[in-house]
C-alpha cells in the first residue's frame, strides 16, 4: 500500500464503543479529533453514525452503506466489500443507509476526484480496509484474551477461532476490541483467491422491504408539521412572473400559503434553481395540487422564446457546414493531408435529441430549517453539494446540516443536481415551516436538466487498401453549462463528446473539434454522459465505412483496434484504454449473436462496442420488420467491468441499461417549440413497456481479476448504434437521427 | 374517521367514529373507513397522505405509469385515477395488505428473482401481477405483454422470470 493510501486510511478510520457494547469501526474526516467515547450509538439511534461496522453483543452485524442507492446496487455491493474482509456470514448482516453530514464526510477531497461516494470503484479499497481493520481488532482482542499470538488464530463466519479449536464470537469480543488502538501499519487485505462473498451472486439487501412496500423513499417521508409544496414554474427558460392571481388557490381548503420564487438571474451559475415559479404550500398533497391548478399566472418570456428543435437542428447544421472556428479537442497527425492522399473520403452526420431523466420517483425534498440547524431528507447523489447549497441559501453552518439519503426511485443523472433542494430551501424559508417539495410528472418532464442536443459530423479517409487513414469528428452541441456565456475552451465540450473516444490512438490522423451551440434549455448529466453521443456517431459510422468498402463490420473494428495494447486515455476510467479488452468483448459478442451466420429470414444483425468509465462493452441485436413493426429477436450484451463484486447486481445493471438504451434509442426525445418543452406526460415520452422489451437480454460478464468498475452507466452507449446497425442490416435503411423509430417510419 | 383536509397522524383513528352512513364505508386492507373530505381526491393521495400507506407510489397523474396500482375488489386499478367518491362499498388492497405475516407468492418470487433495481415501480408491478395470476392460472404471452406498468430501470426480463417463479410457488402452495 502506498504511503498516501495508508495515511488516508488512518485519517478515516475511527473506532468506538457504543453504550450497548457494540464495536464500531467507521471513517470520518475528523477521526483524530474524536475520542472513542464521542461515538455513541444507543438503541435505535443508528442513523447518527457515518460509515461503519457495528457488531452487537449477540453477534448481530450491522453494516452502514454510504452514498445514495438509486438502483445502481451500491446499498448491497459496498457492504459486501466490508463483510468479505470482516469475515462474517452475509445472511446475518443487516445493512442500513448512512446519513451524510459535513462533519463526517468520508471522502478526502484529495483522494477522490468527484463529488460523492456512489460507486464500487471508489469503495473497492476503502470498504475492504474498514472490514479488515475491524477484523484485525477482533483478532487482537481474542489474542489478548487467550494470551496467545495472533498467528494461532483465524476467523470464520463472525468468530475468532483458536488453533486448538476454541471459539469466540465477534459479539463477545466487541467490547475488548473497542478498547484497542487502531493498527499503526496497514492491515493486509484478503488474497482474492480467498474471497467468499465477493464474486458471489447476492440479492439486493433490502429486496424484501421493497417487495412488501416497506422501503421508504424520499417521497414517503412524512413528519408532523411538514407542509407539502407544489410549484408552478415559468415555462420559458429565463422568463419571469408577470402577474399572479392566487385568490382561487388560496380559497382551496388546506392551502396555507402561496409563495413567489424569484427566478435565477441571467448569467447566474446553473447550480441553483431552474426557473422562476410560484409555490403552493398546503396541508396535504391533493390540496397543493389543486391550489396549483387554480393559480392564474402570466409569464414574461425570456430571451429564448424563438428557440425550437428545428431551429437548433438548423443552427447545428450551419455550424458544421461552415466547419470553422471550432474548439480543437484533439489533433493527431494531419487529417487534411490524409484527405488529399485518400482513395475515398466518407462523411455522415448524426443527430441526437434532448432527453429527460424521467425517474419513476420524481424529484422531491423534505427540508426542516431551524435556527440551530437543518434536516434534509432527499435522495441526492451529490450530498456535499446539497449541504453547501443549504448553507449558502440559509446561512446555517455546514456542521449543523443533517442529510438523510433515502433510497431513490431512479436517477440516471437527475439526482446529481440539487435544484429541487434549492427550491425546497427557498420555499421553507419564506413559509417559515418545514416543507416537503413534490415535483409532479409534468414538472419533471417539462423542467428537467436535459441531456444535451448534439449533431456529429464524421469523416473518414480510406487509403488504397481501404484502411482508415484519417478520422475527423466535428460535434455541434449544447454544452453542459447553460445560462452562462459559452466558454470557448475544451472544457466546454465535456458532456457532449468524448475527446479520447474511438478511434483516438488507433488512427494516425485524427481531428476532434467542438462547436458550442447556444440554447436556453437547462442541461445536465444523463446516464452514460458524452459516451452516448460519441458512441452512436462513431459506431454507426464504422458500420457505414464497412458497408461502403464491402468489409465485415466486426473485422473492420478489430482491424482498427489492432494489436492488444494500452492506449493513453484522459477521460474517466483512464489513464489507459485497453484495445485488447475491447476486442475481446466485441469478439465474444459476435460469437454469441452468431455474427457469421447467414440469415435469410429478413432478420438483420447489428453490433457496436465502446469503452467508457473503464469498462469495455459490446452490444449486438437481431431485428426484423414485421407489419411495419420493428421486432427485436435477440439482444446480447458483453461487458468487461473488471471483477464483478456482485454478479447478480452487475447482470441487473447490464440488462437494465440495455433496455434503457433500447427505450431511449427507439422512441424518446424532448422537443422544444416557442422556447417551451413539449413533453408533459408519459404519453408524450413513451418509455419502453413490457410489450416492446425483448423477452430476454443475453448478458455475458467477462471474467476478470482487475479492479471493479461500476456497471451502472457503461452499458448504455453501445445500444443505440448496435440497434441502428441492426436496422440497417434488416432493411438497408440507414438511420442517422435519434430516436430511431420515427425516422424509420419516415424513411420506409 | 379520516378527513383529507387535515390529515391526522397515521396511527390515530383509522376506524369509523360511528354515525356515518354505512353504505359510504369502504375497506382498505380489511379495515373499514369513511371519507368526509373532498370526494374528487384520488385514492392515491388518500392512501399516502391520510393512511400513510406509502407502498403505493406516485409516478404520474394520468394512469400511464402504473406505480400507484392497487387492487379494488381484487382487480388492478390505478389509484391516481379513482376518486374517493367512487369507493363506497368497495374493498381496496395495497401492497401492505397483500399478505399478513408471510409473503404472497408473487412477493416471494420478486425477492428470489432479485427483480428490483431502484424498486420504486415494483409495488405497482407486483399488484398488477397478483391480479393477473388471480385471473389466469397460466398467463400467455399476450397477457404478459399487456402489463403496462413502466419500469425506467428496465427490469422487465426479471419480471418475466418472477412471474414464472410465482406460478410455480402458487402451484406448490395449492398442492
Amino acid at each position: 500500500m502506498s504511503t498516501r493510501a495508508a495515511l488516508s486510511r488512518r485519517r478515516f478510520l475511527q473506532l468506538g464503543l457504543t453504550a450497548s457494547g457494540a464495536l464500531l469501526v467507521g471513517f470520518g474526516k475528523s477521526a483524530f479529533a474524536r475520542t472513542t467515547t464521542q461515538i455513541e450509538l444507543i438503541g435505535e439511534d443508528l442513523v447518527k453514525l457515518t460509515g461503519y461496522v457495528m457488531i452487537e453483543r449477540d453477534n448481530g452485524i450491522v453494516i452502514g452503506a454510504p452514498g445514495c442507492e438509486v438502483g445502481q446496487g451500491v446499498f448491497t455491493a459496498l457492504p459486501m466489500l466490508i463483510a468479505e474482509e470482516l469475515d462474517v456470514d452475509w445472511s446475518r448482516v443487516r445493512v442500513i443507509q448512512l446519513p451524510y453530514d459535513e462533519a463526517t464526510d468520508i471522502k478526502p477531497a484529495d483522494d477522490v476526484m468527484h463529488g460523492n461516494f456512489n460507486g464500487i470503484s471508489e469503495g473497492w479499497k476503502l470498504m475492504r480496509e474498514a472490514g479488515a481493520t475491524a477484523r484485525w481488532l477482533l483478532l487482537q482482542a481474542a489474542a489478548n484474551a487467550w494470551a496467545t499470538p495472533v498467528t494461532n488464530l483465524h476467523t470464520e463466519a463472525g468468530h475468532v477461532v483458536h488453533a486448538d479449536g476454541r471459539k469466540l464470537s465477534y459479539g463477545a469480543l466487541a467490547r475488548m476490541a473497542a478498547a484497542l488502538s487502531l493498527p499503526t501499519d496497514p492491515v493486509a487485505l484478503k488474497d482474492p483467491r480467498d474471497f467468499q462473498l465477493i464474486g458471489k451472486p447476492t440479492r439486493t439487501a433490502d429486496a424484501r422491504a421493497i417487495a412488501t412496500g416497506q422501503v421508504r423513499y424520499g417521497i414517503d417521508e412524512y413528519m408532523s408539521q411538514v407542509l407539502v409544496a407544489v410549484m408552478l414554474r415559468c415555462p420559458h427558460p429565463g422568463g419571469s412572473l408577470e402577474s399572479l392571481d392566487d385568490k382561487e388557490a388560496r380559497a382551496i381548503k388546506g392551502v396555507v400559503d402561496v409563495i413567489r420564487i424569484e427566478g435565477p438571474q441571467p448569467g447566474e451559475a446553473s447550480a441553483g434553481i431552474l426557473a422562476a415559479g410560484v409555490a403552493v404550500v398546503a396541508e396535504n398533497t391533493w390540496a397543493a395540487i389543486q391550489g396549483r391548478r387554480a393559480l392564474k399566472a402570466t409569464w414574461k418570456p425570456g430571451p429564448w422564446q424563438e428557440e425550437s428543435s428545428s431551429r437548433l437542428t438548423a443552427s447545428a447544421n450551419a455550424l458544421l457546414d461552415a466547419a470553422k472556428d471550432g474548439i480543437v479537442l484533439r489533433k493527431d497527425g494531419d487529417f487534411a493531408g490524409s484527405r488529399k492522399r485518400a482513395r475515398l473520403t466518407l462523411n455522415a452526420r448524426y443527430e441526437l435529441p434532448f432527453l429527460a431523466h424521467a425517474t419513476m420517483e420524481p424529484p422531491n425534498a423534505l427540508i426542516d430549517l431551524r435556527n440551530d440547524g437543518a434536516l434534509l431528507v432527499a435522495s441526492v447523489q451529490d450530498a456535499p453539494a446539497a449541504a453547501r447549497m443549504i448553507n449558502a441559501l440559509s446561512g446555517l453552518a455546514l456542521e449543523t446540516i443533517e442529510l438523510r439519503l433515502p433510497r431513490g426511485g431512479g436517477s440516471f443523472g437527475r439526482r446529481l443536481h440539487n435544484d429541487f433542494v434549492a427550491e425546497a430551501v427557498l420555499i421553507a424559508k419564506l413559509a417559515g415551516k418545514p416543507v416537503k417539495l413534490m415535483w409532479m410528472r409534468e414538472d419533471d418532464l417539462a423542467h428537467d436538466l436535459y441531456r444535451p442536443f448534439g449533431m456529429h459530423e464524421l469523416s473518414a479517409t480510406l487509403d488504397r487498401r481501404n484502411r482508415v487513414a484519417g478520422w475527423s469528428h466535428h460535434c455541434a452541441a449544447t454544452p453542459l453549462e447553460w445560462r452562462t456565456p459559452v466558454k470557448q475552451d475544451a472544457s466546454t465540450a465535456s458532456g457532449c463528446v468524448e475527446t479520447d473516444g474511438f478511434p483516438a490512438g488507433l488512427v494516425d490522423n485524427l481531428d476532434r473539434i467542438f462547436h458550442p451551440l447556444d440554447s436556453g434549455m437547462p442541461r445536465g448529466a444523463w446516464r452514460g454522459q458524452q459516451h452516448t453521443f460519441s458512441a452512436f456517431a462513431e459506431q454507426c459510422f464504422v458500420d457505414e465505412i464497412a458497408a461502403q468498402t464491402r468489409r465485415d463490420a466486426v473485422d473492420l473494428r478489430l482491424e482498427m483496434l489492432g494489436a492488444s495494447r494500452e492506449i493513453p486515455y484522459r477521460g474517466t476510467g483512464g489513464p489507459v484504454f485497453d484495445s485488447g479488452r475491447l476486442a475481446n468483448a466485441l469478439k465474444k459478442c459476435a460469437e454469441l449473436i452468431r455474427w457469421k451466420e447467414k440469415r435469410s429470414n429478413g432478420h438483420g444483425v447489428g453490433i457496436a462496442c465502446n469503452f467508457s468509465f473503464g469498462a469495455h462493452v459490446a452490444h449486438a441485436f437481431e431485428v426484423s420488420m414485421e407489419d411495419e413493426r420493428l421486432r427485436i429477436h435477440r439482444a446480447v450484451c458483453v461487458a468487461d467491468v473488471g471483477r464483478a463484486v456482485n454478479p447478480l447486481g452487475v447482470e441487473a445493471q447490464l440488462m437494465g441499461a440495455t433496455i434503457d438504451g433500447i427505450s431511449t434509442a427507439l422512441r424518446l426525445q424532448v422537443t422544444v417549440r416557442g422556447g417551451q418543452v413539449q413533453q408533459k406526460d408519459f404519453s408524450d415520452y413513451p418509455l419502453l413497456a413490457m410489450a416492446d422489451a425483448p423477452d430476454k437480454i443475453e448478458v455475458h460478464i467477462i471474467e476478470s481479476s482487475l479492479d471493479p468498475i461500476d456497471a451502472y452507466e457503461v452499458a448504455i452507449p453501445s445500444v443505440a448504434p448496435a440497434l441502428a446497425n441492426a436496422i440497417y442490416a434488416a432493411t438497408t435503411v440507414r438511420i442517422r437521427k435519434l430516436p430511431l423509430l420515427p425516422e424509420l417510419m419516415r424513411m420506409l | 374517521m379520516k378527513n383529507a383536509e387535515s390529515p391526522p397522524p397515521a396511527e390515530t383513528g383509522k376506524r369509523p367514529a360511528g354515525g356515518e352512513d354505512p353504505a359510504s364505508a369502504f375497506q382498505v386492507n380489511g379495515e373499514a373507513f369513511f371519507h368526509s373530505g373532498d370526494p374528487a381526491m384520488p385514492l392515491l393521495w388518500y392512501l399516502r397522505d391520510v393512511l400513510r400507506l406509502t407502498g403505493t407510489k406516485y409516478g404520474c397523474d394520468t394512469g400511464n405509469c402504473g406505480t400507484c396500482t392497487v387492487l379494488i375488489d381484487g382487480k388492478a386499478r390505478r389509484a391516481c385515477q379513482v376518486p374517493m367518491a367512487d369507493l363506497s362499498g368497495h374493498a381496496i388492497t395495497t401492497i401492505e395488505g397483500l399478505e399478513s405475516n408471510r409473503l404472497h407468492p408473487v412477493q416471494q418470487a420478486w425477492i428470489e428473482q432479485d427483480v428490483a433495481q431502484c424498486g420504486y415501480c415494483q409495488s405497482g408491478q407486483i399488484m398488477t401481477v397478483v391480479d393477473l395470476l388471480a385471473r389466469k392460472r397460466r398467463p400467455g404471452k399476450d397477457d404478459i405483454a399487456a402489463i403496462a406498468n413502466l419500469c425506467r430501470c428496465g427490469t422487465y426480463p426479471r419480471i418475466r422470470s418472477a412471474i414464472e417463479r410465482a406460478l410455480v410457488l402458487t402451484r406448490d402452495s395449492n398442492k
